[in-house]
Order: structure tokens, then C-alpha cells, then sequence
């Protein structure tokens, strides 16, 4: 019983009993969202039917399955998420190497954060006409531009404040053996500021795709997510354009997912980990 | 070598200590401190808050500076014996880095200071199994009671065989029976050891029951009431806290700092 509570038991009975709430509610949303289109005969156009999405989804699934046949979603979902993976490498390599190098000077830092903290709160997807002038609309790196400058000033933030905000008695511990400063930097500051990077990470996982499909929105190659999305409903085939959003959907949550698991191996020891925390 | 001249660890003459001099904030956190402590000692800091008793300590560990007078450890500037690596510190906290195993911890100053991986593994379990840890090499800091992680900060403090021990409130946050257990184990790790500890407390039978001599502060501005010696005899265990002459101890340390709460 404690095991199904936790949601941590070994047995996969225990697990089944955990996840099953969650199951319930997300069938029961689809079937409440099937009867009211039929119910109240909503216009296609308006809401198209979850079975209507699925199947069209099903179909792009055998389309890309059929050795000699092309599923256009598919296709724009890979250019996607391409896009998006570059840019959240890109901009969290960058933002965490920009803060790993201010921090190491406290001013410096100290007086890049204010202007750190107010880019994060500009709308940068606004930039995306820019970049697609920048660098081509046809081309990746115009979405790959937007992405990174998106996920950038998170990252960056966090990881400065994952390399500061560190216990002052573990820093006296560090004081009190004469360590040299780049001791202090890989034994304390960096483990120290490994939560707060993940936590920008799964965050950046996130931006990064909605980054990516909102920047195509704004003009791209014919196979990505957003152009897909804005085509077909202008076309007014909206179970295609659905489907898209649920493969756009699908993509973020297992994006959000590789990063979670990845934190998990990497910092096993963290309070959010512990068996029965 | 002579058997009555033991050699002085620690030597401060007229030490002041202000917080923040000049302003509206200012502090005279010590005022006018003399002491001596010799090697081998157990000397205990004991006064409310505010009695510049932590501040005392951190001044001999060079995790502040004196604003006046003249402070020596081991005949050498604090800065200088921190940079010897003269100093094992423990906090009222165990400060243990959260994402290192316990053997992991221990080894951390090894590690700083270039011990050898061999050396530092050897030296590590030598520690833990003084504390009784041997088991909980490979257990990590969060999986350990409060009072097991104080254990692990002390064989941290001792691995890298500093001269001093300097140890700041640490049982403060641990349960009556965990404290008075710590304070045998201690006691046992000071006779093995042979280190100069200087502890801080506000536990008085804490402080009898321990050390040698009883430093007795005042706060506002921070001074020594009195420096009193205790001459009960080690090794000390259950039966000294009710030793009619510890009891005595006891409330001549409260007359102590009650006089010096009345002087205010």
C-alpha cells in the first residue's frame, strides 16, 4: 500500500495503481471531448472529433511506415525538431558557458544579471521576422537563432544563480582548506549549481519546441511543424492540422522526458529523487 | 623537553573585533580578549548570544579578521596556519556536500589538498571506522541521522590530521541523548587524537562535562567573564554527571553567566 502511494513500489502492479488516476482522467477527457462534438454538432472546422485526429494521425503513421510512400508530417516534424534541438543546445551550452565564465568574476556578473533578467522578459519570438531576414526564411538556422536566444537568458540565469547562492559554511569548509579557486568551482559551485540547471534545462525543453513551431508560423521550409499547422488550416483541413498539434505535443513531452531521465542519472543524490521523499 | 612547558597553540592579546566601524550598525563584537590555550587542550567558549563566542572562534580559523590586537596559532599568523592547513572545522550544521557519498566527504580535503587516491581511500575508512561509520562508507547523507552526519563531519575535519579542531555549536541541533553520546564519542576521539579542540556552546553541561577549562563570555561587547578549570578526571563517562564536584562545576558556570546577564 505505502508502495502505491509512494509511486516509487518495485511491483508493476504498484505502478499500475499509481498511474492509473492520471490514465483515467486523460481517457475520460477524450471520450467527454467525442460525445460533445457529436452531442451539440460541432463544426469541424471549430473542434474536429479526437477519433477524426486519430485516425488521420494513424494514417501519416502507415504513410511513414509504407516503404516507398511520404508522410509530409512526418518529415515536418523531424525538420521540427531539429530546429528546436539545435537551438536548445546552442542556446544552453551558451547560456550555461556565459554564466559559468561571469560568475567566476562576481562584478561581472552581478552587473550582467539585471540586463539577463529583463531579455528574458521580452518577447523574443517577436524577433522571428528578423532572423528569417537575417539568415533565410528557407533556412534552419533562422529558427535555430530564435530558439537559442529563447532558452539563452533561463539557462544563463539559473545556472548563475546555482553558482552563487551557495551554503556559506560549505564555502568556509572550502576556505578553511586553502582551496584553490578551481577547486571551489568543480567540488562545490558546479554540483551545487546542477539542480538549478536542470531545472532551466526542463524548462528550455519545453521554450525550445514552442520556440520552433511559433518561428515557422512566421514563414519556413513547406516540411516543418508550424507552416504544416498554418497550411492545412487554412485549407480547412483541421483533423490534419490537429494531428500535427498532437505530434508537435508529443515531441515536447518527450523532449521534457530525455531531460528528466538524464537529470535523474546525473544528480541521483537530489532531495526529488529520494525512495519515499 | 620540558615536562611542565607544554607548547602554546594559541596565543591572543588584546584581540577587539568591531562589525561594521564607523556606522550606525556598529558592533563591538569582542571586546579586549586574552587567552592562552596550550597543545592537548579541550577548551570550551560558553556564553549567550550575542557573546562573541562563534566570532572568537572565527577569528582563530581566519574566517575573519581582528580589528585590533595580536593573534598567533601555532606561533604563526591564523592566515598563515589556515594556508598550512592547521585548522579541521566542524559546524552546528554537518555541512556535508549532499552529492558526495560519506567516504566521498571525509576524502573531500584529501582531495583539495592532493592526497593521493590510494591515501585518501586509506585514510578515509580510517576516519569512519573512529566514528563508527565503517558500514556507511558508500551510504549517502541524507540516508544517516542527524547525529551520524555530525560524526561524518568530524572524520572530515580530523582526515587531513590538522593540529586544531575547531568546532562551532556541533550538537546544537541534536536531540538530548544523541548529544550526551556524541560528547563520550568525542571525548574518546580527542584522547586517540590528541588535538587542540576549542569548542563553542551554550550548553553548560556540555561545556563542564568536555573541556579543561571553561571560557565564560559576556555579551555587548563581547569579553571573558572568567576562564574557569575543570579538574574533574578523564576519562570522563555517565558517572561524571553526577559527580558531586560536576554538579558543583555546573552552578558555578551559571552564577557566571547569570552575574553577567545582571550587569547589563
Amino acid at each position: 500500500m505505502a508502495a502505491a502511494e509512494s509511486g516509487k513500489g518495485s511491483s508493476w502492479k504498484g505502478r499500475l495503481a499509481w498511474y492509473f488516476p492520471t490514465m483515467a482522467i486523460a481517457v475520460g477527457v477524450v471520450v467527454l471531448w467525442e460525445v460533445l462534438v457529436v452531442i451539440f454538432d460541432i463544426q469541424q472546422f471549430l473542434l474536429p472529433k479526437p477519433s477524426a485526429i486519430f485516425s488521420e494521425f494513424w494514417q501519416q503513421v502507415e504513410l511513414w511506415l509504407a516503404p516507398d510512400e511520404r508522410s509530409i508530417l512526418f518529415e515536418s516534424s523531424g525538420a521540427t525538431f531539429w530546429e528546436a534541438f539545435g537551438g536548445f543546445i546552442i542556446g544552453c551550452g551558451s547560456g550555461i558557458l556565459v554564466a559559468l565564465i561571469t560568475s567566476r568574476w562576481t562584478i561581472v556578473s552581478e552587473a550582467t544579471m539585471p540586463f539577463a533578467i529583463a531579455a528574458n522578459s521580452v518577447p523574443i519570438i517577436a524577433f522571428a521576422p528578423i532572423m528569417n531576414n537575417w539568415f533565410g526564411i528557407t533556412n534552419p538556422a533562422s529558427k535555430m537563432a530564435i530558439v537559442a536566444i529563447i532558452v539563452f537568458f533561463p539557462t544563463m540565469i539559473n545556472t548563475v544563480r546555482g553558482l552563487t547562492l551557495v551554503d556559506a559554511e560549505e564555502l568556509e569548509l572550502m576556505r578553511s582548506y586553502a582551496a584553490k579557486p578551481a577547486d571551489i568551482m568543480l567540488k562545490l559551485r558546479i554540483p551545487n549549481a546542477l539542480p538549478y540547471i536542470f531545472s532551466a534545462l526542463r524548462v528550455a525543453s519545453a521554450l525550445s519546441l514552442i520556440g520552433a513551431v511559433v518561428a515557422e508560423f512566421f514563414g519556413g521550409p513547406r516540411a516543418t511543424l508550424g507552416v504544416y499547422i498554418t497550411q492545412e488550416a487554412s485549407a480547412f483541413d483541421f483533423a490534419k492540422a490537429w494531428a500535427a498539434i498532437m505530434m508537435a505535443s508529443i515531441i515536447g513531452i518527450a523532449f521534457y522526458l530525455v531531460v528528466l531521465y538524464l537529470e535523474r542519472r546525473l544528480m541521483p543524490w537530489h532531495v526529488s529523487f529520494r525512495e519515499g521523499g | 623537553m620540558g615536562a611542565e612547558t607544554r607548547d602554546i597553540v594559541i596565543s591572543a592579546r588584546d584581540i577587539n573585533k568591531v562589525f561594521n566601524p564607523g556606522s550606525d550598525e556598529e558592533v563591538i563584537a569582542l571586546k579586549d580578549i586574552n587567552l592562552e590555550i596550550e597543545a592537548g587542550e579541550f577548551i570550551s567558549l560558553i556564553g549567550p548570544s550575542g557573546c562573541g563566542k562563534s566570532t572568537l572562534m572565527r577569528l582563530i580559523g581566519d574566517l575573519l579578521q581582528p580589528s585590533s590586537g595580536e593573534l598567533l596559532v601555532n606561533g604563526k599568523r591564523p592566515q598563515q596556519a589556515r594556508l598550512d592547513r592547521d585548522y579541521g572545522m566542524v559546524f552546528q550544521a554537518a555541512t556535508l556536500y549532499e552529492w558526495r557519498s560519506v567516504i566521498k566527504n571525509v576524502q573531500l580535503p584529501l582531495e583539495v589538498m592532493g592526497y593521493s587516491s590510494d591515501e585518501r581511500r586509506e585514510l578515509a575508512l580510517a576516519m569512519l571506522d573512529m566514528v563508527e561509520l565503517g558500514d556507511f562508507a558508500e551510504h549517502y547523507p541524507w540516508q544517516l541521522s542527524g547525529g551520524m552526519q555530525q560524526r561524518v563531519s568530524i572524520a572530515r575535519a580530523l582526515a587531513f590530521d590538522p593540529s586544531v579542531l575547531l568546532m562551532d555549536e556541533p550538537f546544537g541541533a541534536l536531540d538530548e541523548f544523541t548529544r550526551e553520546r556524541m560528547n563520550l564519542e568525542l571525548l574518546n576521539i580527542w584522547r586517540q587524537t590528541g588535538k587542540t579542540i576549542i569548542f563553542v556552546t551554550h550548553s553548560i553541561a556540555e561545556a563542564v562535562f568536555l573541556s579543561n577549562r571553561i571560557v565564560v563570555m559576556s555579551p555587548r561587547p563581547g569579553r571573558i567573564t572568567e576562564i574557569v578549570s575543570n579538574s574533574l578526571p578523564y576519562p570522563r563517562d555517565f558517572n561524571t554527571r553526577v559527580d558531586p564536584a560536576y554538579v558543583e562545576l555546573v552552578a558555578r558556570v551559571r552564577d557566571l553567566l547569570r552575574d553577567a546577564h545582571e550587569v547589563e
